[in-house]
């Protein structure tokens, strides 16, 4: 047998090793969320092409398809597009949110976590936390883009702030749609058919067009769509063209935007909890 | 040593399993299993793929629960008080649990700040497990240039921030290579030193062989043998003389004429043209067989003497012929059904590769 490696020294079993502090799933939450953080600051290319393909939309449809599609109630394109960019990001963050819980339930860190004196809600908790601060990082890049566009904001500073909470409501809402697809779709098919089925949800919309340009039934469908309630409050909260002037939502585009991510929350917060503990099956 | 006993445990017993059922669908992934480890021992849970072992693993370190059955660590029930049994538990998993995007540092961090150390206390128990696990070098790299064994010994010191009162390893050396394999045994040699008990799972009969003080037996969700390696031994019986004839043609003959010659069975593998004799008395018995065929002529190529290997120990208690298997009981439990759904418990079905 060649030379074996030398016995570890002293020091596998430490002294004193108990725990300074009791669990508390907030501390946890920030510690697993950091994980996230420092994934960023090595990696930062996915999060770089995720933001150059919002990118790439909002240029296309700004200078590609703008010029031939004409807003009901008139306005610049760019100022309707940009608040409808910034709604479908939210739709967007879905897709990152079921990949990083699958992942990291079947590469045994998920395991790892439930090994530990843990609190259960910590490791939901870590990725909520981690996605409202990337998908926050993404608005703000947006933002500035399209102020280099030409869109602009023309409201006060609060109706401006109540846009951008408004906007992480909704990503919070789909964050639990996200762990719970994560967690009960693990395979590889799984993740592709949310990266294809975000497409039609997130067009069948008034992200690009109003509602008002597509045959009757369609466009109930996407005027009740939850990210054209959030494009359309966040219009209305910018002061930017809404495309749509009449109907229910039109009028009432900020109660819906408040409405339609709590409903989601309710119905997915509950089925991703669950999800959690199912894994004990 | 007083760490490994952390304070209101009682009794030498670290763990305590009967009677534990697991079902997923018809079949029982583990099917009345019982175990009891001495603190301070290693002890290893030995089976052939599907046989339960992971599954039970899961359900003693509280991550998957049992249906059946009570289970105690350190005197804590594991159904009732799983957040108890969390604080006295290390788990190195078959998978390597570790964020790959990250240095070994930051992974180690990580998991000590998690279990509750302050910033300053993580970061020196963070240095110390790098230092003993040879993995300073590394610290700062990241996890995915690192070779399996590195990854493995860092997968350990992860599981050791708090120094638990029982590690459980399933299959850590699977995929290693004999330096990487070396390197693990040694750290689980010196954590069982140091006073820690350790339930470790593996295929490998030299691994448990090696490091297990105690070994159990695994086959179809439940324990079918258990003692020390040399009583497993034993069990099945005395001495082996092998011998290797010259004249493939001349096997029969061969093993009729040396099992005449000591009054005892003897087998043939006719690959290998080895006719195998079991007796009491290896040393008694060489002559007998050597005169016997000398006399008749028959040329012998080898000759060897030897003990019951745990290889067939092994294979005696579970393969298809073991006593037991042709047991009413197991009909619920078929081979491979002894198998969770892999889409219900992904990490049994690793077992199956």
């Amino acid at each position: 047998m060649t030379t074996l490696p030398a016995p570890p020294p002293n020091g596998i079993v430490g002294s004193a090793m108990d725990a300074d502090r009791r669990s508390n799933a907030a501390r946890e939450g920030w510690l697993i969320a950091g994980r996230d953080i420092l994934h960023w600051v090595r990696e930062p290319w996915g999060l770089v092409f995720g933001l150059a393909f919002n990118i790439m939309l909002i240029l296309m449809f700004a200078f590609l398809f703008g010029g031939a599609i004409d807003l009901p109630g008139g306005g610049d394109y760019i100022s309707f597009l940009l608040p409808g960019m910034f709604a479908l990001t939210m739709l967007f963050g879905l897709e990152s949110t079921m990949t990083a819980m699958a992942e990291d339930a079947k590469r045994g860190i998920t395991d790892r976590f439930r090994s530990l004196p843990i609190s259960s809600a910590s490791v939901a908790l870590g990725r909520a936390i981690a996605d409202l601060l990337s998908s926050a990082l993404s608005l703000a890049v947006l933002m500035l883009g399209g102020l280099l566009i030409g869109w602009r904001p023309t409201t006060g500073p609060a109706e401006i702030a109540l846009g951008v909470v408004l906007l992480l409501w909704l990503r919070f809402a789909l964050l639990w749609l996200g762990v719970y697809l994560g967690l009960r779709f693990r395979g590889a098919g799984a993740t592709t058919a949310v990266q294809v089925l975000v497409w039609p949800i997130g067009f069948v919309s008034t992200v690009f067009v109003s509602a008002e340009t597509m045959p009757g039934w369609l466009g109930t469908v996407a005027a009740w769509n939850p990210v054209s309630a959030t494009a359309a409050a966040t219009r209305e909260l910018f002061g930017n063209p809404t495309g749509t002037t009449t109907g229910w939502l039109a009028e009432n585009a900020v109660l819906g935007a408040s409405l339609w991510p709590l409903v989601i929350t309710a119905i997915f917060l509950p089925l991703a909890a669950g999800a959690y503990r199912r894994l004990r099956r | 040593m007083t760490l490994a006993n952390p304070p209101g445990s009682t009794g030498s017993t670290a763990l305590r399993a009967s009677g534990l059922r697991k079902r997923y669908g018809a079949a029982y992934a583990l099917d009345g299993f019982d175990l009891e480890i001495e603190r301070g021992a290693v002890h290893g849970l030995l089976g052939p793929n599907g046989a339960g072992k992971t599954t039970a693993v899961r359900c003693l370190t509280t991550l998957t629960e049992y249906d059946e059955g009570t289970a105690h660590i350190d005197g804590i029930d594991v159904g009732q008080r799983p957040a108890d049994v969390r604080r006295r538990i290390g788990l190195v998993g078959q998978f390597h649990a570790v964020d790959e995007a990250l240095t070994a540092r930051q992974n180690l961090m990580l998991f000590a700040r998690l279990s509750g150390l302050s910033k300053t206390r993580a970061s020196d128990r963070a240095d110390q497990l790098l230092t003993a696990f040879e993995l300073a070098d590394a610290s700062n790299r990241a996890v995915s240039g690192f070779s399996g064994g590195m990854r493995r010994r860092l997968d350990i010191a992860a599981s050791l921030v708090l120094t638990p009162a029982i590690l459980f390893l399933d299959e850590p050396t699977t995929g290693l290579d004999p330096r990487g394999r070396a390197t693990v045994w040694q750290a689980v040699r010196e954590i069982a030193a140091a006073g820690t008990t350790v339930l470790l799972t593996t295929q490998y009969l030299d691994e448990a062989d090696q490091l297990a003080d105690r070994i159990s037996v695994m086959d179809h969700g439940r324990v079918v043998a258990e003692g020390t390696p040399s009583e497993l031994k034993r069990r099945l019986g005395g001495d082996r003389v092998a011998v290797v004839v010259g004249d493939a043609g001349r096997l029969a003959e061969a093993a009729e004429l040396a099992g005449r010659a000591v009054g005892a069975e003897a087998s043939v593998d006719a690959d290998t043209r080895t006719v195998t004799i079991e007796v009491a008395d290896g040393q008694r018995a060489l002559a007998p067989i050597v005169r016997a065929l000398d006399a008749a002529g028959l040329e012998v190529d080898d000759l060897a003497l030897r003990r019951p290997t745990l290889d067939e120990v092994f294979l005696h208690l579970t393969g298809p012929d073991a006593a037991g298997h042709d047991a009413a009981s197991h009909e619920a439990a078929p081979d491979d059904a002894a198998m969770p759904p892999a889409s219900a418990a992904p990490h049994d079905a690793e077992e199956a590769r």
